[in-house]
């Protein structure tokens, strides 16, 4: 029964202004409006792409650049610990090195302040036996000079002399 | 709010179905009958009314071979707008029956110029004419009746037409409807695609905005996955045609008080599409096509002509189920509005029940608010299938074959 309705049924005026309306809607719009719409949107579609690829690259470019700087930055902390440690080991090395020509010459010092000390005794003691034998001699002297005048005196005199000589 | 919203909705049921009950006291109405109004709304006219209230003369061609070709206003008729479009006068033997031009094929009628026809014009009932039941429609001139034959179609009698003595070329309501549609839609893309050449690099302004969301949907999702990147500009402005072209149709017939023309629902239309298609796939398939249409590769000998016979058929069913899908998609979502509002009427017995009439309302409403919204979709959606179907075809018959099994 549905079938049977009249919108079912083909009608050649119908299906003849349909073509004609139709087919004359299809050549306008592709013509007219279609062609323009279409290339625009191609076009769009393309500058968006390559501003889009240009952008990947330059975050490309952006992101190398990023890389080496990290690079650089890690290279030149690096060379500061480097230089850093060679200025410690410089420093360690010249202290120990001060240290050590300090030490040789304390000591050369200290062997200087013996040797004087040395000399100086030596020489206290070569004044000493001068200074002895000059007593010798005084005494000597002193001695002659009472056998002149007496046997006992002479003998209480030597015995005060030696008793002299033992206090100094 | 809400309680003042029902207030109103009740007034306005109350309102509406005073006023059928006012025009249903004026005379003697005839019962309702939802078939013949459904059918009678879905079908094509010769004359464009407005809400039962208004009627726009059309031009009526028509060819008999004893007259010849002929040409005149609707407006010979004095078509009734409020009277189911029947028109009073007959002219040069054609009449005018629920909007649409038939002639009389009964001698004893005058043939030339106008004539007024009785007050009840036209009478029809169901005749057995060559083994079929059919409804045969009579005109009534005074007193007498004489058989009026509707325009020739191209059914061959089978879905209840036939030729007939005259051929009706009318620019029709539907021709219009197609008209307004079209120059609507060529005027918007225009507009579009004027605004594309003048701003050019710049982002879419206004009706650039409304069409190339769609444009770059049929581009990018029917177009290129169906046909290819690299032939699919040679079909874009057919598909891109035929989807405007539907759903223009499609949404026009939608508008409330507009005619509710059904041109997308008549067959001669989707007729119309569906042998472009045709004529465009068939004309553009390829070697590979034909060959696995007619000599499917890798099968043996008697499943080559099995396929041959299932694939010769799938030529034409394909086009086919194109222009009843479409066609009876859209003639059904109106039949569908035409009868939840013939609820108020059937409820309201045709006008004499206040009472049934205000409650048909309460039902009807919700119930043709839903179908107009699904229809809204269906809109849409019939005109995105037809198209991406267009383009499966398209795309099947122009499809190059590297090597073998690649489909099936």
């Amino acid at each position: 029964m549905i079938l049977l309705l009249p919108v079912f049924q083909p009608s050649p005026g119908l299906a003849l202004w349909s073509v004609i309306i139709f087919v004359l809607f299809w050549w306008l719009l592709s013509k007219f409006a279609l062609k323009p719409i279409v290339n625009a949107l191609e076009s769009r579609q393309n500058e968006i792409q390559n501003a889009l690829d240009t952008a990947k690259l330059a975050r490309q470019e952006v992101s190398n650049m990023k890389s080496e700087n990290e690079k650089l930055l890690a290279q030149a902390q690096v060379e500061r610990s480097k230089m850093l440690q060679e200025a410690n080991d410089m420093k360690a090395q010249i202290i120990s090195e001060a240290k050590e020509s300090a030490k040789k010459e304390a000591n050369k010092i200290i062997a200087g302040a013996k040797v004087e000390i040395e000399n100086q005794t030596k020489a206290s003691i070569a004044e000493a036996k001068n200074q002895v034998g000059k007593m010798a001699i005084e005494i000597a002297e002193k001695v002659i000079k009472k056998q002149l005048q007496g046997n006992t005196e002479q003998e209480n005199f030597v015995n005060d002399l030696v008793k002299d000589l033992n206090l100094n | 709010m809400k309680r003042s919203i029902s207030i109103f909705l009740f007034t306005l049921f109350v309102v509406l179905s005073t006023s059928l009950f006012a025009s249903g006291g004026e005379g003697e109405h005839a019962p309702f009958d939802p078939a013949a109004v459904a059918t009678h709304h879905i079908s094509d006219a010769n004359t464009y009314t407005i809400l039962e209230w208004f009627t726009i003369p059309l031009p009526i061609i028509v060819y008999n071979k004893e007259r010849g070709l002929e040409f005149f206003m609707s407006s010979k008729f004095h078509p009734d707008p409020s009277h189911h479009e029947d028109g009073h006068n007959s002219y040069n033997g054609y009449v005018m029956r629920h909007g649409s031009v038939y002639r009389i094929d009964q001698p004893g009628f005058p043939m030339e110029g106008e004539v007024h026809l009785d007050s009840t014009a036209f009478t029809s009932r169901k005749e057995m004419v060559e083994g079929k039941e059919k409804e045969v429609v009579y005109a009534l001139y005074q007193g007498q009746e004489y058989k009026a034959v509707p325009r020739s179609t191209w059914d061959g009698g089978v879905l209840g037409g036939g030729i007939t003595p005259f051929y009706d070329l009318s620019p029709s309501k539907n021709v219009i409807a197609m008209i307004i549609v079209c120059t609507f839609l060529l005027w918007l893309f225009i507009k579009a695609a004027k605004g594309y050449v003048k701003n050019v690099g710049q982002a879419p302004k206004g009706i650039q905005n409304l069409l190339e969301p769609i444009i770059i949907f049929i581009r990018d999702d029917v177009a290129i996955p169906f046909i290819g990147e690299k032939k699919y500009k040679k079909y874009f402005p057919f598909l891109i045609s035929v989807f405007f072209f539907i759903l223009g149709l499609n949404l026009f017939g939608q508008i409330p008080f507009f005619g509710g023309v059904n041109a997308t629902g008549n067959i001669s239309i989707t007729l119309v599409l569906a042998l472009l298609v045709f004529f465009i796939v068939n004309i553009n398939g390829n070697r590979h096509y034909w060959a696995h249409i007619f000599w499917m590769p890798g099968v043996p000998i008697p499943m080559k002509i099995l396929l041959a016979l299932i694939e010769g058929m799938s030529l034409f069913i394909k086009p086919l189920t194109l222009m009843l899908r479409l066609a009876g998609n859209i003639t059904a979502g109106h039949i569908a509005i035409i009868s939840f509002i013939g609820l108020i009427f059937i409820f309201g017995n045709s006008g004499e029940s206040l009472l049934g009439g205000s409650i048909g309302s309460i039902i009807s409403v919700p119930l043709t608010m839903f179908m107009m919204a699904l229809e809204l979709i269906v809109a849409f959606i019939q005109a995105f299938v037809f198209t991406i179907l267009t383009a499966s075809y398209i795309g099947a018959a122009t499809e190059e074959h590297h090597h073998e099994g690649a489909h099936h």
